[in-house]
């Protein structure tokens, strides 16, 4: 098993710059996301990273090995990579055993080696009785299964996917991403994977890329990228919360309760220091003022089942998400005590 | 709301009027075919078909078809693949170029391209005798053979194949191949173990679509052929029609439907296959596949210009040497050098001017009409549940699907006596060759514009009518405009097509009523090669002139319009 490195990798096309002086570094048998919205350069750099795109700038080594340079680069056959498409990708005129087999054949694999790994693979992802369908008589789940089959069988240094579940629906994704969970618990591949759900990569990976023009935002497990998003761009994309801005405070820094709410009491002038306010640290005290907290009222409610989302207005005019366990009336007056909230870094867009 | 009801209802009959008289139309000639040559089944074995099918010289007339067509075909498939594959999946440069060179044989009629390579080979050829390389006289003409015209009818119709192959590797899905790289496979293999598989369907489709055309082409084995007595099924056909006039029609109605259906046969196989190696693609298509040929680009480049300069340039350069001489024989220097064919061609033979001003009214006044039928046509298809869609377009092809020979045979035995009711004679006027362009042109005018509406979003119209248009102010204020490129493109094509048109004019044509193509080959069968040359340089400039028309108008079309632009 070996790492993979990328070194200030940048990707123009034309005049648009897709990936910007990236850089990651990949520990042997990670669980990648590469996560942001559409047109943030994410498949780009997956393509860089599979030879499928040329570098316009730095590096990519596996190993020792050097994958990708400006000057020159190894061809995707020579890789030792898989990849699992967001369209499957599987041969039409092959059955299902040979779409998975071809990896195989291709690195001169044959006799009894060759059907025992095609019938562990094909085991792996619980399509051995389909062995000799063809791959338009399957699923959408049992195709993507089957790609993933054919990943597996050869084992690759790095396995890339592509937006593996944007074809399918919601009850098979959840299925799929136990899938994705077995295969990586077994294989101990490096895994990079490409989604714009963030709820997917949150899920999945053991660590996450951020990225948003081309550019890294943060690169940090699920956990950091949760409690203390290093900017505000990267907060709104993950995960719920409001933005406030209070006069206390810096950023990368945890605020408790009474620094906060004295925080947040000051002059507007003074409140320049924006924070992020999870949901969950908020209590509504919708009973009769107590003056323990921040006054505020309630704009609307939207019922999630095992409670209610309430959007809040403070007195200052900031919009403020909370959880209640319990309905309450639009133009309602309450007050709202913050247990917590995470300084953040001042946007630069 | 009941005057546009009413309007809605006048305009929805007029135009299934139009739809049902126009595909009946297509299909009497067919009919009338058919009707000839079974007609007198009850006479037993002296019967015409009967006859006919048991003369030798039909069945080895038979034989020289498929043998010349099959040949022409694996001729074709090898050099449409080679372009396709290459132009398509490689990153080779002026990609633009080579396709409009490698599309432009197809365009170029077919007895000109005879004319064209019977003076590059051969004692006689002027350009041969220029450069001294001239083969002694009295060797023979290598072009007047069986395998001539197989080449020539391979070159002919490579673009075929070409067109099929390349259509079906743009919407082959990039990630099939990339899967295959990564997987471990080099460009090669996954050539030949990804994409000739899954393009399979296209390039059988190509090779059924070259036989088919070399089947029913005429100019070539009239060219090559008659010289060397080596007759196929159309040239037979002509050459009796020439003999016997139409006191032998019952018999030609026969071996044209022997040929007909010869071809019905290649459709039909045809569209077996691509049923059968369809597959549901899926994911991003419609861009090359960029193979880098890395420092094979030079050679593979070479490859390419060589076979051009071969197949197109070599003979256009032999046809021009050939127009600038006094006559035959003489070698092409700076004291022989002459534009005297040119002068005579336009200034003194008045059957020029005649056939130029024939095949002008005739093609031009086919397209206007075909453009005017078709905008009316396409939509009223469109309309039709999708069986009965497929019927009509399978009736309005007919005519050009089946060989020319035929649609002429059945033209005149349909006008052979002045036309009933109205009591009309076109048999032996240019009012003959002008309703079988019409019958054999409809569909390349039709293909384009019902292309275009396909691509109308319905909401466009839909729109219109909830703004209070009626539905001719649809049709002219929102459908019409939208459409009018690929109108236009069509028509083109039409006049493109026609005014070169041999087949269906060599066999209904009569003094003073010649046609363009039918005058270039008269005068090449005359032995006045210098004078058709001239006429054939001056032909394939038009021709030339007329496409690049066309592919200036090609970003206002949908795709798949214009034959060589993907």
């Amino acid at each position: 098993m070996a790492g993979l490195s990328i070194e200030r990798v940048s990707k123009r096309f034309g005049e648009h710059t897709a990936v910007d002086a990236l850089s990651l570094d990949i520990a042997p048998g990670e669980f990648v996301a590469l996560l942001g919205p559409s047109g943030c350069g994410k498949t780009t750099m997956l393509r860089m990273l599979a030879g499928f795109e040329s570098l316009s700038a730095g590096e990519i080594r596996l190993g020792g090995r050097t994958l990708a340079s400006h000057e020159r680069q190894l061809p995707p056959e020579q890789r030792n990579m898989a990849m699992v498409f967001q369209s499957y990708a599987l041969w039409p005129h092959m059955s299902v055993a040979d779409n998975v087999g071809y990896p195989l054949k291709l690195r001169r694999v044959s006799g009894e080696v060759y059907r025992q790994r095609l019938a562990q693979a094909l085991e792996l992802v619980g399509l051995s009785s389909y062995a000799e369908r063809s791959p338009q008589d399957l699923s959408g789940g049992q195709r993507q299964r089957v790609a993933l089959a054919r990943c597996l069988v050869t084992d690759p240094d790095v396995v890339l996917l592509d937006e593996p579940l944007a074809n399918l629906d919601r009850h098979l994704r959840a299925s799929m991403e136990q899938s994705f969970r077995d295969f990586h618990r077994r294989t101990r591949a490096t895994l990079v994977y490409v989604t714009h759900d963030q709820g997917e990569a949150m899920a999945l990976a053991d660590r996450i890329a951020v990225m948003r023009d081309g550019r890294l935002e943060q690169w940090a497990t699920p956990e950091t990228l949760y409690r203390q998003p290093r900017t505000a761009w990267v907060a709104g994309f993950i995960g719920q919360g409001s933005l406030l801005y209070a006069a206390a405070g810096e950023p990368g820094v945890r605020l408790e309760e009474a620094d906060l709410m004295r925080g947040l009491a000051a002059v507007v002038a003074e409140r320049t220091q924006p924070l992020l306010v999870r949901p969950e640290h908020i209590s509504v005290l919708a009973d009769a003022p107590s003056g323990q907290g921040l006054p505020a009222w309630v704009e609307g409610g939207t019922f999630r089942g095992e409670r209610y989302e309430l959007h809040l207005r403070l007195a200052s005019g900031e919009a403020l998400l909370a959880y209640h366990p319990v309905a309450l009336d639009e133009g309602q007056p309450v007050e709202v005590v913050l247990r917590e909230g995470w300084c953040l870094e001042r946007d630069s867009q | 709301m009941a005057s546009g009801l009413t309007a809605s209802g006048q305009q929805r009959w007029l135009l299934t009027l139009l739809m049902v008289t126009i595909v009946a139309l297509s299909l009497v000639p067919s009919l009338r075919l058919l009707l000839e040559a079974l007609g007198d089944l009850a006479q037993g074995s002296e019967s015409p078909l009967w006859r006919v099918l048991q003369a030798e010289s039909t069945w080895r007339a038979v034989w020289r078809s498929l043998y010349t067509s099959g040949l022409g075909m694996l001729i074709a498939l090898l050099l449409g693949s080679l372009f396709a594959f290459v132009i398509t999946l490689t990153d080779i440069r002026g990609k633009a170029w080579l396709v409009f060179c490698f599309m432009l044989p197809m365009m170029i009629p077919p007895q000109v391209t005879a004319l064209s390579w019977l003076q590059l080979f051969g004692p006689a050829s002027p350009l041969l005798k220029s450069i001294g390389m001239a083969p002694p006289l009295g060797s023979p003409q290598p072009l007047y053979s069986a395998e001539g015209i197989a080449l020539l009818l391979g070159i002919q119709s490579a673009p075929l194949v070409f067109l099929a192959l390349r259509t079906s590797l743009l919407s082959l899905p990039r990630e099939l191949v990339e899967a295959a790289r990564i997987s471990g496979a080099r460009q090669s293999q996954v050539w030949g173990q990804i994409i000739l598989p899954v393009t399979r369907g296209g390039l059988g489709a190509g090779g059924a679509m070259a036989f088919i055309s070399s089947l029913g082409n005429f100019g070539i084995p009239a060219m090559l052929g008659i010289p060397a007595g080596y007759y196929v099924l159309p040239t037979l056909i002509y050459q009796r029609m020439a003999s016997f006039g139409t006191g032998v029609l019952a018999e030609m109605a026969s071996l044209s439907l022997l040929i007909g259906v010869l071809a019905l046969v290649g459709v039909a196989l045809q569209q077996a296959w691509m049923k059968r190696s369809r597959f549901g693609l899926v994911g991003h298509s419609g861009r090359a596949h960029d193979f880098s040929l890395g420092h094979w680009r030079g050679g593979v480049t070479a490859l390419l210009v060589a076979l051009l300069l071969a197949i197109l340039v070599a003979p256009l350069a032999a046809l021009v040497v050939s127009s600038l001489v006094p006559a035959v024989g003489v070698p092409l220097n700076l004291e022989t050098v002459t534009l005297n064919a040119y002068h005579e061609v336009i200034g003194r033979q008045g059957a020029t001017w005649r056939a130029v001003r024939n095949s002008l009214w005739l093609s031009g006044g086919a397209a206007l009409l075909l453009m005017l039928c078709s905008l009316p046509l396409a939509y009223r298809v469109q309309r039709l549940p999708p069986r009965w869609q497929s019927l009509a377009l399978s009736a309005i092809e007919l005519p050009y699907a089946l060989p020319g020979v035929v649609l002429a045979v059945a033209c005149i035995l349909l006008f052979v006596r002045p036309v009933p009711l109205v009591n009309v004679a076109l048999y032996g006027t240019l009012g003959l060759i002008f309703v079988a362009y019409l019958a054999r042109f409809l569909v390349v005018c039709l293909k384009p514009v019902a292309a275009g509406l396909g691509q109308l979003d319905p909401s466009l119209e839909e729109a219109a009518q909830l703004a209070g248009a009626g539905p001719w102010r649809r049709l002219a204020g929102i459908v019409l405009p939208l459409v009018a490129p690929a109108l236009f493109a069509g028509g083109l094509l039409v006049f493109l097509l026609a005014v070169n048109e041999l087949t269906v004019s060599a066999l209904l044509w009569s003094a003073g009523n010649e046609t363009l193509g039918v005058l270039i080959f008269n005068l090449a069968e005359g032995g006045e090669s210098v004078l058709a040359a001239a006429l054939s340089v001056l032909v394939v400039a038009m021709v030339a002139a007329l496409m690049l028309c066309l592919s200036l108008l090609a970003k206002h079309l949908p795709k798949g319009v214009i034959p060589w632009q993907g």
